[in-house]
């Protein structure tokens, strides 16, 4: 039992590593705005804008991803809307990472103290102005830690997507794999890149907790 | 006309009626103090007035506009009521200038280095110049007492409401609030205060209102009320009250 | 949807269900797994000496940063390539399970130090050996407290046993794309079916999980706080 190793494997997994990393990107972004859109509505929202947010929260958490891929992908297009595998990709991983989002937003904006929104409203502020300038840059913070954990598990969750056609880092590792029947190495290869990332994004996501740090206002881990 | 009118106040919370009728008035310039024993409704009372709590029934004028109408732009009214809260409620996440500077950006529209100037002025008067870079975690309680004094001041309040502006804090730090709110006094500015500090209430206030399960059971000059007063149970209070707490402050 | 779609759909629910029942086989290998190998990676990392404690905290870091897809791949097609027999349902058995076990172990660490070292101290105090003092004391409470947090990794890896399907376990959601291979029409009411299977499934399990939380409830001893929310 040997072990083989090509460095032309690097430049192809390369290619697949920056798909990785928009989709990532892209998905996490669209999970952001929408998942504190969600969260808003969860927690200031009334009857039906409350329900809808919730049962939103509640389908996406409760489902798998790869479920949720597949009927983005193949579902709407058995009823005639056609998605490019990318935009499919982004679009369902998008929708459930919001829901997550959602989720760590909202205990965000529950763990701010009470009193803060009492006083911003006894200077005149708006509940939107409220919000805007008390309670979101607090919950913001409060949220990195759980939210970088978040980030962690959406850049691993994108390796599904091979399974609609896109070449990623994951996909491209098969694609290589199944050409050469070396599939320890390059899984192994592909592991370790992953892994590199996923200290990468760590350390930043660490020190950007550090740049915004206030003392006195505590993170909720 | 007087600057604020209090009539029939009534709140309930579930089952417990915290204000059950209070009516008063405050004319400009005044100082009046509430006390009384806690959970009689003196904290439900000062939220009511600039509705952060929404009283049930009864009606509040400001400068002859009325506060409870549902047609009055109420964001209005609390930027000229100010409000010093118990435990402080300084924005975590703000300076001690940014916390003074907020409103007026945000709310009087006003520019950045205007609002700048005004807030440093503030800082200033309440002796806090010296801090205005600092997080209100930096600060001790007294200090942050004075920083959300200053945010209320820098306003132009027609009137400040205080809920028990010294009570978060050590007795050590209690003497430098009450100073500034007592050169406040001097300056002409109206008050509602809510205190367990006798000496404050008997030196500053220009009458005392006793309250007790949500109704005002009497009010009247320091010097009456504390002397002699018409109500049995505001002596008792008064007597042992001073024992608790003492007459310094 | 044609009348013919439908018939269709209704009749491939039983072999979605059978394929259910696979899923919820691996979920139980899985979950044992995660959590035997769990517990131990999380005692090594509280009470062993430094090389080994550091050993632990280096496979908890390895199976948290590797996405489960290359992890299946890394064990099923890896072993197989150095001729180790392996049937895709224990590869991903042994994938999803040392991945759970990571996560578990930063449950049972975190519910482990909440109890605290007095605890220790105390058992200690009153002649017990370490390993009985972790069997008898500190593991009772620390399991208590993990129970929150472990029910969301529960709900997590259920859902994953999906990804199985990728090395070729035919669970349910394998058996959806053959019906959908068949009728592409039949994509997103089969998808939203196995959706629904999955919800019922999480719910059944976050209220049997409430249902022991409350059982082995102590008056007075409340998790705060232990593990992570995701």
């Amino acid at each position: 039992m040997e072990l083989i190793f090509r460095w032309e494997w690097l430049p192809q997994l390369g290619k697949g590593l920056v798909l990785t990393v928009e989709l990532t990107a892209a998905c996490i972004s669209i999970g952001a705005v929408l998942g504190l859109i969600l969260a808003i509505a969860r927690l200031y929202g009334r009857n039906v804008v409350y329900w809808l947010a919730s049962a939103y929260v509640q389908f996406f958490r409760g489902t798998p991803l790869l479920v949720q891929l597949f009927m983005v992908h193949f579902g709407l297009a058995g009823w005639g809307i056609r998605l490019s595998p990318l935009f499919s990709g982004i679009i369902a991983m998008g929708l459930n990472t919001a829901a997550y989002q959602a989720e760590y937003f909202r205990g965000a904006i529950q763990a701010v103290k009470r009193g803060q929104a009492l006083a911003a409203l006894s200077l005149g502020m708006t509940r939107w102005q409220t919000i805007r300038y008390v309670i979101l840059p607090q919950a913001l913070r409060l949220v990195l830690p759980a939210w970088s954990t978040e980030l962690v598990y959406m850049l691993k969750y994108t390796s599904i997507v091979y399974l609609i056609g896109l070449p990623d880092l994951m996909g491209i590792g098969r694609t290589i794999a199944s050409h050469n029947f070396r599939f320890f190495e390059i899984y192994a290869v592909v592991a370790l890149i992953y892994l590199a990332l996923v200290l990468l994004i760590t350390f930043a996501l660490r020190y950007v907790e550090a740049r915004i740090r206030v003392p006195g206002l505590g993170t909720v881990r | 006309m007087a600057l604020l009118v209090v009539e029939d106040l009534h709140k309930r919370y579930g089952k417990e009626e915290v204000l059950r009728g209070v009516s008063f008035v405050l004319e400009r310039g005044e100082t009046k103090v509430i006390i009384g024993p806690s959970g009689t409704g003196k904290s439900t009372l000062l939220r009511c007035i600039n509705r952060l709590t929404e009283p049930d029934r009864g009606r509040i004028w400001l400068n002859g506009v009325e506060v409870t109408s549902p047609r009055t732009n109420i964001y209005k009214i609390r930027a000229q009521i100010g409000f010093v809260f118990q435990d402080f409620n300084l924005f975590t996440h703000l300076t001690a200038l940014d916390n003074v500077r907020l409103g007026l950006i945000r709310v009087k529209g006003m520019g950045k280095r205007e609002a700048t100037e005004r807030a440093m002025r503030e800082l200033e008067r309440v002796g806090l110049g010296d801090k205005a870079d600092a997080y209100p975690a930096q600060l001790s309680g007294g200090q942050q007492q004075r920083v959300s004094i200053a945010r209320a001041l820098a306003m132009d309040p027609k009137l400040i409401l205080f809920d028990e502006p010294t009570s978060a804090l050590d007795p050590e730090l209690i003497g430098e609030v009450l100073q500034v709110m007592i050169e406040l006094a001097e300056g002409g500015m109206t008050m509602l205060v809510v205190t367990h500090e006798m000496g404050f209430a008997r030196s500053v206030a220009d009458e005392i209102i006793f309250m007790e399960k949500g109704v005002i059971v009497e009010q009247g000059p320091p010097e009456v009320l504390f002397t002699n007063p018409r109500v049995p149970r505001t002596a008792e209070f008064l007597r042992k009250i001073t024992e608790f707490y003492g007459e310094s402050g | 949807m044609t009348a013919v779609d439908w018939q269709n759909l209704v009749q491939g629910i039983p072999s979605l269900l059978r394929g259910l029942l696979v899923n919820l086989e691996i979920l139980f290998g899985l979950i044992a797994l995660g959590f035997a190998v769990g517990i131990l990676i999380a005692l090594i990392q509280v009470y062993s000496p430094r090389p080994l404690s550091a050993l632990a905290v280096g496979y908890e870091w390895f199976f948290r940063g590797v996405p489960e897809m290359v992890l299946l791949m890394l064990i099923y097609f890896g072993l197989r390539q150095f001729r180790v027999g392996i049937t895709p349902f224990i590869a991903a058995v042994i994938a999803l399970g040392l991945r759970s076990s990571a996560y578990q172990s930063q449950i049972f660490r975190g519910a482990i130090q909440a109890v605290g070292r007095r605890q220790m101290m105390a058992a200690l105090s009153v002649g017990m050996t370490r390993l009985q003092a972790i069997r008898h004391v500190i593991l009772p409470q620390a399991l208590r407290l993990s129970i929150p947090p472990w029910s969301n990794e529960f709900s997590s890896v259920l859902k994953d046993t999906t990804l199985a399907s990728a090395i070729g376990v035919i669970e349910v959601f394998k058996k959806a794309r053959f019906i959908m291979g068949r009728n592409y029409a039949l994509a997103l009411p089969i998808f939203m079916v196995v959706a629904l299977f999955f919800l019922f499934l999480t719910y059944a399990g976050n209220w049997a999980l409430g249902a022991l939380e409350r059982r082995y409830r102590i008056p007075g001893f409340e998790a705060k706080g232990a593990g992570e929310r995701f």
